[in-house]
């Protein structure tokens, strides 16, 4: 190669470029890494592109992509991977310069954050400062933001709650978590005597939450005895199953569940003692401040869990379920536990989700709904309870802040290329358990957790 | 002898001070190298073991004294895991008996071993990696509810390594240290019996060497030791007595100074060049 670029140095018109050339190659940067990375950025560009452009049809698929790709948006997104990546090779003093100019805004985030880890008071206010948001901030918000806030970020704030307690510090992959959901709306429907079979006395919403969760803490048990003796993959095979075993039977079952065609007219919620009479009505601001109560409830009860004996003992099955058995834990017995807290808790979302809804089938409790509440709280932070409220409230809500801004298609599609990033480069969730802050295994674990029989 | 070893049995058993005990076990080792007159801890009879369709133990027959240490010997896959796996319960036997304190304890689950007071530090360490090193001993505590300060006390006073790190997470800890960690977690159960899967695995030579010292101390303190072990050598200079274990059957036993003497172990286990 070298000889080449000799045999043209010596023509006079291609010195300037051979000369160029053979810098060029004498410049570590044109090398490897960095035109790699540019490659990246312009397929990063591309995807954007193709994300952003025009939406498809079934009729002429490539008919998108071909006005995606003539159009200036294509030039535009490639232009910025360009940008980017001038800006990440070259920019190392204009990064310093921009982390300097942000220092004011990041340093006390930084700084509140560390407090937050170290005190005890910091993480109250916190948490306070938080809690009163969340009552008095929707009351300036419009009836559909606060429907959607009901709907689906305050019932699934408290879905993701209880699949926490299942995976997060169980460490039980469970996959067909809305079953449980489907049982509590269901169990709504029956004892409020809107089934095609009657219960034997009609109860206000209110008794039906205890009741709901204890259906739910038996159907639990029920579906972990025989199977928690599995592992990690099987178990999430199995409680596939289960999700589609009620979601056939709700479907199917006729003369029990009203089959596809769901129940309608499940009652508000209402007190009536004495003096207190109220009647939760069609306002969903009424509905989110009764979920806030709950997931307040389920807050405090949880965290008094996590730092007993109990969590410890979860987090021992968790992380070596073998030598937690060798010290005397009965894990069966915990994972069961684990299994029907986190039931129970669905269970309740699910009354409250009916009574709200007033109407509820079959489709209400998809699979994918399963696979949402297990990516809200993988985002969030596994086994973290901050981080899983703050996950599940910013995921739930992504969609419908997407909705005037993208293509109400597309809307998922973006939750998704977040997702991705967020595994790429932040694993551990946003607001990461104190236990698994750790990030990397560590090679006591790597090296032993294999080949065991049980 | 044997009405003064009977009581003496009873008073290690019973577990109470520690200066009486360690006077007391060496007069026990003693006991244990002359004659059978120790009652036996630990008998496992005919005892067979599968994992599907492999038989791992083919009826082995062993007997740890009250008060003995008692060296595993044997090849990679020769069953020891397996033994040590199904005497703490982890494991149901195919056939055969494992008695502890003359009672039958096959079948009985893990988590209820522990309490009749068997201590298994597992192959491969197996310490609670995102927990701190007292995290962990509190779960080898497990059975108390919560760790005594007694116990902890005892522990550091043996692994002063752990002392200095008790707030620093497991996974973290050195091979050592880690290695150090899982004995003090089972003896934070205060077993009677210890068994020790290949505690030397992965340890330079040196830290191997401290490591049998703290177990001898171990013993010395009143706790019987089940020693699963790849370095002969080491182990038998530390143990009462040995059995050598070949793919699943008990080829050889004896006192410990006399297997380390053997040619058939000296060439299978300690090479040829060893002096
Ligand atoms: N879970 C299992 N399933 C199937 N076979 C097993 C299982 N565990 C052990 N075995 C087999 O049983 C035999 C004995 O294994 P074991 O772990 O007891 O050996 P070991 O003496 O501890 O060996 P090492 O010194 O290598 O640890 C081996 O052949 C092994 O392959
Ligand atoms: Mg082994």
């Amino acid at each position: 190669m070298s000889a080449v670029i000799e045999q043209r140095t010596e023509r006079p018109a291609k010195a300037v470029s051979a000369v160029v050339v053979a810098g060029l190659r004498r410049e570590r940067w044109y090398r490897q890494p960095r035109l790699r990375r540019l490659g990246a950025l312009l397929a990063a560009g591309l995807l954007l592109a193709v994300m952003t452009g025009e939406q498809g049809n079934g009729k002429d698929l490539l008919y998108s992509l071909r006005g995606t790709l003539a159009s200036g948006r294509l030039w535009v997104c490639l232009g910025l991977g360009v940008v980017a990546w001038v800006l990440a090779e070259t920019g190392a003093p204009l990064r310093a310069a921009a982390v300097r100019l942000l220092a004011p805004v990041t340093a006390p985030i930084a700084r509140g954050g560390e407090l937050a880890v170290r005190r005890r008071g910091v993480r109250v206010t916190a948490a306070l400062v938080g809690l009163a948001l969340a009552v008095f901030v929707p009351l300036a918000l419009s009836r559909a933001t606060n429907q959607v806030l009901v709907d689906w970020v305050g019932i699934y704030i408290l879905l993701a709650l209880g699949l926490n307690v299942v995976i997060g510090w169980a460490g039980l992959l469970d996959l067909g978590f809305v079953a449980f959901f489907a049982i509590g709306g269901y169990s709504a429907a029956f004892w409020t005597g809107h089934l095609p079979v009657k219960p034997p006395f009609e109860l206000n919403p209110f008794l039906v939450i205890p009741v709901a969760m204890a259906t739910c803490l038996i159907a639990g048990v029920l579906l972990g005895g025989p199977t928690l003796r599995l592992r990690g993959d099987y178990l999430a095979i199995v409680t596939l199953g289960f999700h589609e075993i009620i979601y056939l039977v709700a479907k199917n079952s006729d003369g029990l569940t009203n089959g596809s065609l769901g129940v309608f007219g499940i009652p508000h919620f209402s007190v009536g003692l004495g003096p207190v009479q109220y009647r939760w009505k069609l306002d969903p601001l009424d509905y989110w401040w009764l979920l806030l109560g709950l997931i307040v409830l389920a807050v405090l009860v949880l965290r008094r869990l996590e730092h007993s004996k109990v969590g410890r003992t979860w987090a021992a099955i968790r992380e070596d379920e073998v030598a937690a058995a060798a010290h005397g834990v009965d894990t069966v017995k915990y994972k069961l536990m684990a299994f029907a807290i986190g039931a129970s808790t669905s269970g309740a979302a699910g009354v409250v989700y009916a009574s709200k809804v007033g109407f509820i089938n079959p489709e209400n409790f998809p699979l994918l709904y399963s696979v949402l509440v297990l990516a809200y709280v993988i985002f969030g932070g596994m086994g973290s309870i901050p981080g899983v409220l703050l996950g599940a409230g910013l995921l739930a809500w992504l969609p419908h802040a997407l909705k005037d801004v993208v293509d109400q298609k597309d809307r998922f599609m973006y939750m998704g290329a977040l997702l991705v990033v967020m595994m790429i480069y932040r694993p551990q969730g946003l607001l990461p358990a104190r236990r698994r802050r750790r990030g990397e295994p560590t090679p006591a674990r790597s090296s032993v957790q294999t080949g065991d029989a049980q | 002898m044997t009405s003064t070893t009977a009581g003496v049995a009873t008073e290690v058993r019973a577990g109470v001070a520690t200066e009486v005990r360690a006077g007391v076990t060496a007069e026990v080792r003693a006991g244990a190298a002359v004659g059978a007159t120790v009652p036996a801890l630990l008998e496992l009879a005919g005892l067979r073991v599968d994992h599907g369709a492999i038989t791992a133990l083919k009826g082995i027959d062993l007997t740890v004294r009250q008060g003995e240490v008692v060296a595993l010997l044997g090849a990679n896959g020769a069953g020891k895991t397996t033994a040590l796996r199904t005497i703490s319960g982890l494991l149901r036997p195919a056939a055969g008996e494992v008695r502890f304190g003359g009672e039958r304890i096959d079948g009985v689950p893990a988590h209820h071993v522990v309490g009749l007071g068997i201590g298994h530090s597992p192959e491969g360490r197996r310490v609670f990696a995102d927990m701190s090193v007292l995290e962990n001993l509190q779960m080898g505590a497990y059975r108390f509810g919560r760790a005594a300060p007694e116990d902890l006390d005892r522990v550091f006073g043996l692994f002063p390594r752990l002392a200095e790190r008790r707030r620093q997470i497991a996974g973290t800890l050195s091979g050592g240290e880690q290695q150090m960690l899982a004995i003090g977690r089972a003896l934070m159960g205060r077993p009677e019996l210890l068994l020790l899967d290949e505690p030397s695995m992965g340890l330079a030579p040196i830290i191997v060497a401290q490591l049998f010292d703290i177990i001898g101390e171990i013993n010395a303190q009143g706790t019987t030791v089940l020693l699963v072990e790849q370095n002969a050598a080491q182990a038998l200079r530390l143990a009462d007595r040995g059995y050598v274990l070949e793919t699943g059957e008990i080829r050889m036993s004896g006192p410990a100074a006399e297997l380390l003497h053997d040619p058939r172990i000296r060439e299978a286990y300690l090479g040829e060049s060893a002096a």
